[in-house]
């Protein structure tokens, strides 16, 4: 590799004074004189229609500015897949018929202060027809489970069909020929991201008529297109600004506190600030979603992989925020970085009445990590044979075709195998030892499309 | 009771970028009258560092010192368009972009610098904020002049776009068929626990891992990745639940008292050494480490307590109750 200059060396971050002494600026801290605040009204239910929203009482409290209804968003629908034609949308903005998970926002109010603003929300008396919730992705699966979705079923439906696939070679074959079969269901339960910054959005009118919106935002201008969308104004109206955010992790790309507070400070004609609790952030904010993966792999007395075949569920909570992306990237590295030439794959994006989730770190790679390398131990396990030699006999190599149908032509597992071998003074068998990426001796040909 | 000790192994692959949709940065690098670099990203800054790469890969572009690059990000009405900051893209795509946008302003650079010292651009390089001719080294001009004369004498604007834009591709329904990534990068995780067969608690005492991330634009930054990942995904393996009696609602924590994170306590030892095999398309063969390092700690450790006490513990979080029950399961076989 050719030595760069100032490329490749250690050099003392630009920002990290700032960081470590408080110095740094986050949207929290931008202040404007007349700034409003913001609070969510949510649904105490986790399904219901709604019958009635009485905001009477708050808006008659002193210092309440304004109450902000699914009547006043211009467009309402969460939008964020549409841009890239992943289609119906399914979330609204604020709710207004019926409510899917417990807390999803149904109305905001703004007022001049935080505290006025907790306690008129405290004030909106909400009607709601209560629903047996839908809970469990399996039971969401079934016939007997109410559809959930106005499509008719509970599963995210990609080109017509209920679950992402992947066929590569002829998995019942590979079945037949293995000398064992290795079975196992591995499940990850939601998780936060746990950002130090929470959710935070500062909308300031200005004179000219644009909006200019603070936002923690991962991803500037999807969020600036798609509050234009829901705020149906052209996109020349807003500017995000941002860029330095305390924490993402995933967390920050659901657009969700932007078009609502976009929204108060075009009602009011004042600054609108929304800071999300701590509570909030656990309960209300997306999380990383459960996800159910069984394997069933048939393997030789060498311990090579003959045939995998995956079956996995993917729990997207109420909506789709980027689930159904995030079952995509979950299909792709099912198999892992292993050389198996027959594979299976079947993954559903499943809706239930629960907390929507949406990108985590990893986004559904950590949880495809996750199955395929305990159960490489399991196989390991069963088989007899050392964890490590299991890895580097079924590793992929340059060259190899992955069930994407994609040369590798980056790998490079072998080498951090021996590397961490040596790291921690473990002694390979000598069958695996000299294995690189680029060579194939005493393992399967690559396999050609 | 006993304590009893394991060790665990897990490797995994990462892809860096996606594809759904396409997947572009943009960038746009200016000189000022002086000399001083203006870089213009919408990118966002999670505190990983990007400011500082994407300022180093311009600075090694341009040729310049990095004090003399200043790397703007956030703000729609000065920055050209950026997907985002996730699906560890951000250094592969703004570092191409700002490559290429900086291989622009470079050319310009140079054609200046060529007509005031009465030379081939093709003839001159820069280095250190210094442009010379090749061979020549003491026939030399600095940046700083060169700036000025573009601005007032020659009415030149040393500026560069750049782009980068990953294709969008489509899955083939029946197949899966797909291109789901630029490059991929590489870990082996080895991790070392111990199991008290009592109470089901398991400690981490230590995290060693070999990494493969293309090349490093900023080893220490990587460290930092690398150390803050394995600490996630310690926690992701044996704390962290907003649903701990999974699908039921019980339970559902709304604070730091009833979602535990790990402290400073809480740290295993951690290693790491880190190869670097360029990939063919990141900037200098960079590839995305952002995201991968919380992932092969997590089966790393799960191993670990099945090579310590003989169970696999399939459902995370691995809390004590569930190693105990699988314990208990084992014993009534």
């Amino acid at each position: 590799m050719k030595q760069l200059g100032i490329v490749g060396q250690s050099v003392k971050r630009s920002d990290g004074i700032g960081h470590v002494t408080g110095q740094t600026e986050y949207v929290d801290d931008v202040f404007y004189p007349g700034m409003l605040w913001l609070k969510m009204v949510r649904s105490p239910v986790s399904r219901g229609r709604i019958r009635r929203v009485d905001t009477s009482r708050a808006e008659r409290l002193p210092g309440v500015t304004a109450v902000v209804t699914a009547k006043d968003v211009p467009n309402n629908w969460y939008t964020i897949l549409c841009l890239i034609g992943i289609e119906p949308n399914d979330e609204p903005v604020l709710a207004d018929e019926e409510v899917m998970y417990e807390g999803e926002p149904i109305c905001a109010v703004v007022a001049e202060t935080e505290d006025i603003a907790r306690e008129a929300a405290s004030l909106v008396k909400l009607e709601i027809d209560e629903q047996e919730p839908v809970l469990d992705v399996e039971y969401a699966l079934t016939a007997d489970a109410p559809a959930i979705k106005k499509w008719g079923n509970n599963t995210f439906m990609y080109d017509g069909m209920n679950h992402r696939r992947l066929r590569f070679g002829d998995v019942d074959r590979g079945f037949e020929e293995a000398d064992h079969i290795v079975e196992g269901t591995y499940q990850m339960t939601p998780i936060e991201h746990v950002p130090m910054e929470t959710h935070v959005c500062v909308v300031k009118p200005e004179p000219n008529g644009r909006l200019t919106i603070h936002s923690n935002t991962q991803a500037l201008y999807f969020t600036m297109d798609n509050t234009a969308i829901i705020l149906k104004v052209p996109s020349n109206r807003l500017r995000l600004v941002g860029g330095t955010v305390g924490g993402g992790f995933g967390g920050k790309v659901d657009v969700i506190t932007e078009p609502v507070t976009s929204i108060a400070a075009m009602k009011t004609g004042r600054p609108v600030k929304w800071r999300w609790t701590r509570e909030e952030e656990f309960r209300r904010s997306s999380v990383r979603g459960a996800c159910k993966m069984e394997y069933r792999d048939g393997v030789m007395k060498d311990g090579r992989i003959v045939a995998r075949k995956v079956r996995s569920i993917h729990d997207a909570g109420a909506y789709h925020r980027h689930s159904p992306y995030g079952v995509q990237k979950n299909m792709a590295n099912l198999p892992g970085p292993y050389s198996i030439p027959n594979v299976w794959v079947d993954c559903y994006c499943v809706y239930t009445n629960r907390q929507p989730s949406s990108a985590m770190r990893g986004f559904a790679v950590t949880e495809a990590t996750f199955a395929v390398e305990v159960q490489m131990d399991k196989i390991a396990s069963v088989i007899g044979m050392d964890p490590w030699e299991i890895r580097m006999v079924n590793a992929y190599r340059n060259g190899h075709m992955r069930p994407v149908r994609k040369v590798v032509e980056d790998a490079t597992l072998l080498e951090t195998l021996k590397a961490a071998a040596q790291l921690v003074g473990h002694e390979l068998p000598a069958r695996v030892r000299d294995m690189h990426s680029d060579d194939y001796a005493g393992v399967a040909e690559p396999v050609q499309p | 009771m006993s304590v009893m000790r394991g060790r665990g192994i897990a490797s995994a692959n990462y892809p860096t970028g996606m594809n759904l949709g396409g997947d572009p940065t943009q960038a746009l690098v200016f000189c000022q009258p002086t000399g001083t670099f203006s870089v213009k990203l919408a990118s966002t800054d999670l505190g990983q560092g990007l400011k500082t790469v994407i300022g180093q890969i311009a600075a090694e572009a341009l040729g310049v010192p990095l004090e003399s690059v200043v790397v703007d990000t956030g703000d729609t009405d000065s920055a050209p368009h950026d997907m985002g900051t996730f699906a560890s893209r951000a250094t592969h795509r703004a570092g191409n972009a700002v490559i290429m946008a900086a291989t622009e302003a470079k050319k310009v650079l140079l054609e200046v610098a060529a007509e005031e010292m009465e030379a081939a651009p093709e003839d001159l390089e820069v280095r250190d904020g210094q442009v010379s001719v090749k061979g020549t080294p003491q026939r030399t001009m600095s940046v700083f002049d060169i700036a000025l004369a573009a601005h007032f004498k020659q009415g030149r604007t040393i500026s560069g776009r750049g782009i980068y834009l990953k294709p969008k591709s489509a899955i083939d329904p029946e197949t899966g068929a797909c291109d789901p990534d630029s490059t991929e990068a590489h870990v082996t995780t080895v991790a070392d626990v111990e199991v008290d067969t009592e109470t089901g608690e398991v400690t981490v005492l230590r995290l060693a891992s070999a990494y493969e991330v293309g090349r490093q634009v900023n080893p220490q930054m990587v460290q930092g990745q690398i150390t803050g990942g394995a600490v996630m995904g310690m926690a992701h393996t044996l704390m962290e639940s907003v649903f701990p009696y999974y699908p039921a609602l019980d339970h559902h924590p709304g604070n730091f008292g009833e979602y535990v994170i790990p402290t400073a306590v809480d740290l295993p030892e951690l290693h790491h050494v880190v190869l670097e095999y360029p990939s063919s398309n990141g900037p200098y063969g960079v590839k995305g480490v952002g995201e991968m390092t919380a992932n092969s700690p997590i089966p790393a450790i799960v191993n670990a307590i099945h090579d310590a006490v003989g169970v696999f513990v399939t459902e995370l979080p691995v809390t004590p109750e569930k190693v105990l029950r699988a314990l208990r399961a084992k014993e009534q076989l």
